[in-house]
């Protein structure tokens, strides 16, 4: 019988304090005792490390430990909040205090006997950092930076950064929610800088998930990153100016994905509609996207970079059907949004760390495949732009408008890819985008475990999918008339 | 060396307990040596503040901050560790010296690893007036907030909704020591109190901001001009649409001009330039602006929201010309970037304090006729700003300007170009200052850029 979850969490963030269950009900109870609907408890132990590559040696190691427990009351549409960084309980008193004088003291709630959560099963509960020695690491650092530079002779600058964290949750509730994780993260990161007659262009990959460091020793998977930044630098040494105007855009499969985070996403999150400041807000039922069109945001997905056994308010993540056939279908929660929506949380709460407030936030967020051979949707084109790799992206949920980056675009004349063309942000409107997808190909891919999503200065990780999939207009930022 | 502590006010020293934390520092440093480190650095910060959101008139939330963190760097002999925690107990401590020594096992030899040159340690602590905490109480901080809200709301029927208005409250400590015997710290302060609101009519809804941000809570704009101000550029934005792609002058207001600024000290920092990274390698001494600019640096700004006594390896700073007549006269540099490039820090680590950017004698509606016919952008959107080429495409949002007056708000547009075309093509930059940051300077007008469209 393996030792679960709550009881890995409990051995690492209560008992060096001397904490226990009832420890942690008692705080709930005092705090429940001010007209106070619902309090809660995150702790929090997170080891990360940063190894660094450059100029064919390994520069910089970092290594850091973060631990805390953030306490919250929640009082109506009312939160007070308060951190502490000492995991021992006149700390955890002193927050719970600091908290709760968001209500004036009033009609006593009753905490909730405790029910364990049982989260899923997602990933192991695994430590990276100490999964390979830093022999190894080292040793993996330098053998991607030989094998970058021996790709092509105009590769001049090669960047490789591996880092790991080891991070241990614990959610108490006084609703009663009892719930631990433990969550790996891996990422590896390739990137190169290509000279050529005195034009200088850079290249990036990299990818990882919720493993340890075995995950990049998979078969050619860290060489992979590295041919494929070379490859992306060559290709923009090459690249001519972007158009300007709006066009048509064949977006690629995977990563363009962001289009789907920005466009749509972020204006589907429970807490822009509950405050009807979203485009999107009071539109449940509605169509806002083509009938090719099945979105979903799932946080339930093996190993994924935004995949979580439970979301930071205990809750086991699910499967959420954003839209469906084009028709609007159901906002992202986390559980005050939903409490005042008369809805249920559906997994969406999610918190940078133990000092910032959870709220509502997407995981993996893809469109599902529909049936077109790419090759046929490049072909449709007369005219327009392919884009295959993106920078970031941005949104302003209540105007709709968004834009992202292409870093790697290739112009499509006469239903034939042709001429690479220089980075262009693209900019359209997310109600209104989806409705112009006319094509959506068989070919669904989730990114390679890159994204990082910020909103009110929170970032946290997340992963983004969708098939190859033509937009009838988009507006292009290039320079080229 | 210098123990710059020495002369912290005595109600800082008390407040922060500043004895304990430099007992940190020491035995951080101390324990470094004694697992043979042969150079050691450290830095310490200890913040605290309250945070409040109001919206509709009721608290949304009220949160209070308490951080604080240590970070280590061992050089044994030219290899390099680093390592940070957030607890400051002293098994923390030598646990974090022992990870950071760990890694520095395994890092490679590099000749210009280690501390910035002793003879470049600050050696007075000037007085720069940057620590002013507010005793707010919640209940004040709240009505404040509440003031600033219903300034907009109350301007005009359109406002119909509101993201809210916020107050924020934070001062804290710094503190850095090293193995040249520097010690050295500082207490800020930073209050800040904004408003952001939704404007709706038929043509849609539209959200914009403002915000005011001082080291000192009395230099703070009050909460009627935040609310009046934050309902006024929402309400401006009504109605937009996009505009027909081509060749348009573009006047940066100079909220957004600062963006521009930034990314000009990004691609002359040390870091970019020695990995050859940047657009601006090998650019000293070229002229990049127009003849009549000039960008400088006053880290000893009284007051300022950038200025500090000593960079984040503890060499003084010092005001000085980044460009003059136009042309670049030098790059930001730490200790580290200065050695690669052959050069001397210029006492940047962990970045600039303070820029200005010199304007004509012109206001902003004096600018704007200056343009003619082009585009205002107030807010832009995007990551694509490309540091190795120069390459610029960002989605943008402003207005439509004709005959040198606005005409109509316009969106769902992108603005391009190349950033060294764009510095060259500079024209004219007006006197509306935005003191909001680390960078100051007044809108800009930028000729040869491309507008996309329609």
């Amino acid at each position: 019988m393996s030792v679960s979850r709550l009881d890995m969490a409990r051995q690492v963030l209560l008992e060096p304090g001397g904490l226990a269950e009832n420890d942690l009900e008692a705080v709930l109870g005092g705090i429940l005792g001010h007209s106070v609907d619902r309090a809660d408890l995150y702790f929090q132990s997170s080891r990360h490390e940063s190894w660094f590559l450059e100029d064919g040696i390994v520069k910089e190691g970092s290594h850091g430990i973060d631990q805390g427990v953030g306490a919250r009351a929640i009082s109506g549409e009312k939160t007070g909040f308060a951190y502490a960084d000492e995991i021992i309980l006149p700390s955890l008193t002193r927050a719970a205090e600091a908290a709760r004088t968001i209500a004036r003291a009033g009609q006593a709630r009753r905490m909730q006997a405790w029910q364990t959560v049982t989260p899923h099963r997602l990933y192991q509960p695994a430590d990276p950092l100490d999964s390979i020695s830093a022999d190894d690491k080292v040793a993996l650092l330098r053998e991607l930076d030989a094998f970058a530079r021996a790709q092509d002779p105009r590769i001049t600058q090669v960047f490789v950064n591996l880092a790991g964290v080891h991070d241990v949750v614990l959610v108490a509730d006084s609703d009663g929610t009892l719930a631990g994780d433990v969550r790996p993260l891996v990422r590896l990161n390739v990137s190169v800088i290509a000279e050529h007659k005195g034009r200088r262009e850079q290249g990036s990959a990299g990818g990882g998930g919720r493993y340890d460091y075995a995950y990049f020793f998979d078969g050619e998977r860290a060489r992979d990153y590295a041919r494929e930044a070379v490859r992306q630098a060559l290709v923009n040494l090459e690249a001519v100016d972007a158009p300007a105007g709006t066009m048509p855009v064949v977006l690629g499969p995977g990563w363009p994905g962001v289009l789907l985070h920005e466009a749509v996403g972020h204006g589907l999150e429970g807490d822009f509609n509950r405050k009807g400041s979203s485009a999107f807000s009071g539109r449940i039922g509605e169509r806002v996207a083509s009938p090719l069109c099945t979105v979903v945001d799932d946080g339930t997905l093996e190993g994924r970079r935004g995949s979580l056994n439970i979301d930071d308010e205990g809750v086991p993540t699910g499967r959420t059907v954003l839209i469906e056939n084009g028709i609007l279908r159901a906002y992202m929660q986390d559980k005050l949004n939903a409490g005042l929506m008369g809805t249920r949380s559906t997994g969406n709460g999610r918190r940078e760390s133990y000092a910032h407030l959870p709220m509502p936030r997407m995981t993996n967020t893809f469109m599902l495949a529909g049936e077109h051979d790419p090759q046929e949707i490049i072909a449709s084109v007369e005219r327009g732009l392919y884009a295959v790799n993106f920078g970031g992206g941005q949104v302003d949920i209540t105007s709709g408008k968004f834009v992202f980056s292409a870093c790697e675009a290739y112009l499509i004349e006469k239903g034939r890819v042709t001429a690479p063309v220089k980075g262009a942000t693209l900019v359209g409107n997310g109600p209104e985008v989806l409705t112009r997808v006319s094509m959506v190909g068989d070919d669904l891919r989730l990114d390679t475990g890159i994204g990082t999503c910020g909103k009110e200065g929170q970032s946290v990780p997340v992963g983004v999918g969708q098939p190859t999939l033509k937009v009838d207009a988009l507006t292009v930022g290039g320079t080229s008339g | 060396m210098s123990d710059l502590t020495r002369t912290l006010p005595a109600a800082v020293a008390e407040e922060f307990a500043v004895e304990q934390l430099r007992d940190c520092i020491g035995l951080v440093l101390e324990a470094a040596r004694a697992r043979g480190a042969d150079a050691v650095e450290a830095g310490l910060h200890i913040e605290s503040g309250l945070s409040v959101n109001v919206r509709l008139g009721e608290v949304d939330t009220l949160e209070y901050h308490r951080d604080k963190g240590l970070g280590v760097t061992v050089y044994h002999g030219t290899r390099k560790g680093s390592a940070s925690t957030t607890d400051l107990s002293e098994r923390a401590l030598r646990e974090t010296v022992q990870a950071a020594c760990d890694i520095a096992r395994y890092t490679a030899e590099d000749p210009c690893n280690g501390l910035a040159p002793a003879e470049r340690m600050a050696r007075e602590a000037p007085e720069l007036d940057l620590y002013h905490p507010w005793e707010i109480s919640n209940e004040e901080a709240i009505e404040q907030a509440r003031a600033t809200e219903a300034e907009a709301l109350e301007f005009d029927p359109r406002i119909t909704n509101s993201e809210g208005a916020s107050l924020n409250s934070h001062s804290g400590l710094r503190l850095y020591g090293n193995s040249h015997g520097f010690l050295g710290g500082y207490a800020s302060s930073r209050h800040s109190l904004n408003a952001a609101v939704i404007a709706e009519d038929a043509s849609g809804m539209q959200r914009d901001y403002w915000y005011t941000v001082a080291r000192d809570p009395r230099a703070l704009e009050t909460p009627a001009t935040v609310g009046r101000t934050a309902a006024e550029r929402a309400l401006a934005r009504l109605g937009a649409s996009s505009m027909p792609t081509g060749p348009q002058p573009v006047i940066f207001e100079a909220g957004v001009a600062r963006g521009l600024i930034g990314h000009f000290l990004r691609a002359i920092n040390g870091n970019a330039l020695y990995r050859r990274s940047s657009f601006l390698v090998d650019s000293l001494g070229e002229t990049l602006f127009p003849d009549w600019m000039r960008i400088d640096e006053r880290p000893h700004l009284r007051g300022a929201l950038g200025s500090a006594p000593f960079d984040s390896e503890g060499v003084a700073t010092a005001p000085r010309d980044i460009v003059s007549a136009g042309v670049l006269q030098g790059y930001v540099l730490d200790s580290y970037a200065a050695c690669r490039l052959g050069m001397e820090t210029t006492g940047n680590a962990g970045g600039t304090h303070n820029v200005f950017v010199a304007h004509q004698d012109m206001d902003r509606a004096a600018l704007l006729r200056e343009m003619g016919n082009g585009v205002l952008v107030t807010d832009l959107m995007g990551q694509g700003v490309n540091n190795v080429t120069g390459d610029y495409s960002r989605g943008a949002a402003g207005f439509r300007v004709e005959n040198g007056v606005i005409a109509a708000p316009v969106e769902e547009i992108t603005i391009a170009g190349n950033l060294r075309d764009m510095f060259a093509g500079i024209r004219n930059i007006a006197s509306d200052l935005d003191t909001r940051g680390n960078i100051v300077t007044g809108s800009i007008l930028v000729d040869g850029m491309t507008v996309a469209g329609d």
